[in-house]
């Protein structure tokens, strides 16, 4: 059973009077542990795909099962819920509480879920060790360098052990040996078992994929894996 | 989310904007000392004026010349516009009344008293002996007007007249000179403060009939009549009427007014007046709770991606509305509290300032004006924390 099944998806947007076929007859079948990069020009619809498998958005036909659970048809507090326990997101421009300290980030999915305060600061110690910023943990995100914001993201998404990481251009803001670091740090997540799902543009960054899907105008193009 | 967190991520939200947060807390705070420092100010005056009548002498009913109310129309005070005078005779005549203990009739006017070339406005009250004890007065020296002898050349001065026109010298067996006459000093009033519209430190007390000649008038002023106790007060109101109708040709030409209703009349104005000034403060806490709500729209706005990753990292609708709900109440409830504090302060520096002010806020507008507060806050940040929270997470996420 694949842990992320997409069958005949369409997502159409009405813009003014004309409709945008964002995703159209989309079928994706992805294995527990796989390592996808998404590549395609923008327009081409691999972010509303990673929406899409994010539950940040619906398709308007089409199944997508998750875990072998059809995840389209939960309550929206339903899909939050899954959200926080399998889902774990790496933003282009990291999405920090910009009041709030590395560590308080960290430990933001562990409040939402209404985990207990000293089983939070225990799992976000390790985290903050496992990451390398032990000596970050009470920093601002202004205090920190860009490649250290996106470690603090990188294990917020991961604090709950979620079965996916959803990625979009995490090396976006950041400058090539840094991204290099986190790419890296990513790589190090999925070969521990984590399925990781990542939007790029970057050629090279597709190509250390052991998978790529190329998007165009809301279709799978190519679907090659090395 | 638990509420313990919540409440913590709304403080860390809230301190972490400190000048918008301060501002917040300022309008707020204002409001609920407004409320706080004017119905002090109200109430204070009115538990003024209730002690001021206190302090005028218990059980007191008071005869005035001519009718203040306002009946129908009474052919008989069509034909005789102009009151009898109200006399001495129906002083004594009130005084035989079975529920009435002592009366005082009252004449006044302003004179100048002159002792020893020093001359000095004073107010002039012409009355008879009774008075002292239905006013409940103390001597500081001498005696008070003799009973039998209404005609006597005598007079007794006020603490401060004392001290004015005679300095360290014995005013006793003096003689002053008001206007044209002179008159022996036999007493001093003691020390006795305040009494409605008149100082009593300021008057000398003649015999009624000399006031009288004095200002060439045969009506009085007032009768003041004291009931034999409290529960005989409205019995002394209906006999003092009779009586002076009965005198007057059965024509109804006086006004007896009891001195509780006037403290009612004076009690439920100022009452209102109380009320009528917490209104006019509340609406400023109403437009606190505006600024709430715009306050929080504005937060919302700006952390628009802050909720855009809640929600990605699975914060559920009622959690995000939860934490906004919950800044906006930790805004005005820390805003309220510091109104409340700087209101009893205001309230302190009045009572400093006029010491003779009792003003305190009364309980119920302290906390009415808690409560307000309180509730608009919540009431006011309920729609941006509804906004907050239906927000779409892709759209929110993808904000600048």
């Amino acid at each position: 059973m694949a842990l992320i099944e997409l069958t005949g998806i369409e997502r159409s947007f009405t813009l003014g009077d004309s409709e945008v076929h964002a995703l159209a007859g989309l079928d994706l079948a992805i294995n527990a542990g796989e390592y996808v990069a998404v590549m395609g020009q923008s327009g081409s619809g691999k972010s509303t795909l990673l929406n899409l498998l994010g539950l940040l958005d619906h398709p308007n036909t089409g199944a997508y099962r998750l875990e072998g659970r059809d995840v389209t048809t939960l309550t929206a507090d339903e899909q939050a819920r899954v959200r926080r326990e399998r889902i774990g997101f790496v933003f282009q421009s990291f999405h920090l509480v910009p009041r709030l300290t590395a560590a308080e980030n960290i430990a933001l999915p562990l409040m939402l879920a209404g985990i207990e305060p000293a089983e939070r600061s225990r799992r976000v110690d390790k985290a903050l060790q496992d990451f390398g910023l032990a000596n970050r943990a009470d920093h601002r995100p202004d205090q920190l360098s860009g490649g250290q914001r996106q470690r603090v993201a990188i294990a917020r998404a991961t604090i709950m052990q979620p079965a996916v990481i959803l990625a979009d251009e995490p090396t976006g803001n950041l400058d090539r040996a840094t991204g290099e670091d986190v790419i890296h740090l990513l790589e190090m997540l999925n070969a521990g078992g984590v399925t990781l799902i990542m939007v790029t543009h970057d050629a090279a960054l597709g190509a250390r994929a052991r998978r790529r899907v190329v998007m165009q105008d809301g279709r799978k193009m190519t679907d090659e894996a090395t | 989310m638990k509420l313990p967190d919540t409440l913590r991520f709304a403080t860390r939200a809230a301190t972490g904007y400190p000048l918008r947060t301060f501002l917040m807390v300022l309008a707020m705070s204002i409001g609920v000392a407004a409320v706080v420092v004017l119905t002090a100010l109200g109430d204070g005056a009115r538990r003024y004026v209730v002690n001021e009548f206190a302090s005028l002498g218990s059980n007191l009913v008071i005869v005035l010349p001519g009718r203040s109310e306002t009946g129908g129309f009474n052919p008989v005070n069509a034909v005789t516009s102009t009151p009898r005078d109200l006399t001495v005779g129906d002083a004594q005549a009130i005084t035989r009344a079975p529920a009435v203990l002592r009366t005082a009739p009252i004449t006044v006017g302003t004179s100048e008293a002159v002792f020893n070339g020093k001359l000095r406005d004073v107010t002039i009250v012409g009355t008879t002996a009774d008075y002292l004890k239905l006013r409940r007065m103390e001597l500081a020296q001498g005696r008070f007007l003799p009973a039998e002898d209404a005609n006597a050349a005598v007079a007794v001065i006020g603490a401060k007249i004392q001290s004015e026109l005679f300095g360290n010298q014995p005013a006793l067996g003096q003689v002053l000179r008001i206007g044209d006459r002179r008159l022996r000093i036999i007493g001093v009033l003691g020390q006795s403060g305040q009494g409605l519209g008149m100082n009593a430190d300021e008057v000398v007390i003649l015999p009624v009939t000399v006031a009288q000649a004095m200002f060439d008038t045969n009506t009085l002023f007032r009768i003041l009549v004291e009931a034999r106790g409290r529960p005989l007060i409205e019995q002394a109101r209906a006999q003092a009427l009779e009586i002076v109708k009965a005198r007057h040709d059965g024509e109804e030409d006086v006004t007896v007014i009891t001195q509780d209703a006037v403290l009612e009349t004076f009690d439920r104005i100022l009452g209102t007046l109380t009320y009528g000034v917490a209104g006019i403060a509340a609406i400023s806490l109403a437009v606190a709770g505006i600024l709430v709500m715009n306050v929080m729209l504005v937060a919302v706005a700006l952390r628009t991606n802050e909720i855009g990753l809640l929600k990605a990292l699975g914060a559920e609708a009622g959690a995000i509305r939860n934490a906004f709900l919950a800044e906006a109440t930790l805004l005005s409830a820390s805003g309220a509290l510091v109104g409340y504090l700087l209101g009893q302060l205001g309230a302190f520096a009045l009572r400093t300032a006029v010491p003779t002010l009792p003003a305190y806020p009364p309980d119920w507008a302290v906390i009415a004006a808690l409560l307000t507060a309180l509730s608009t806050g919540l009431l006011f940040g309920v729609m941006p924390a509804r906004r907050a929270a239906q927000l779409d997470a892709v759209q929110a996420l993808a904000k600048r």
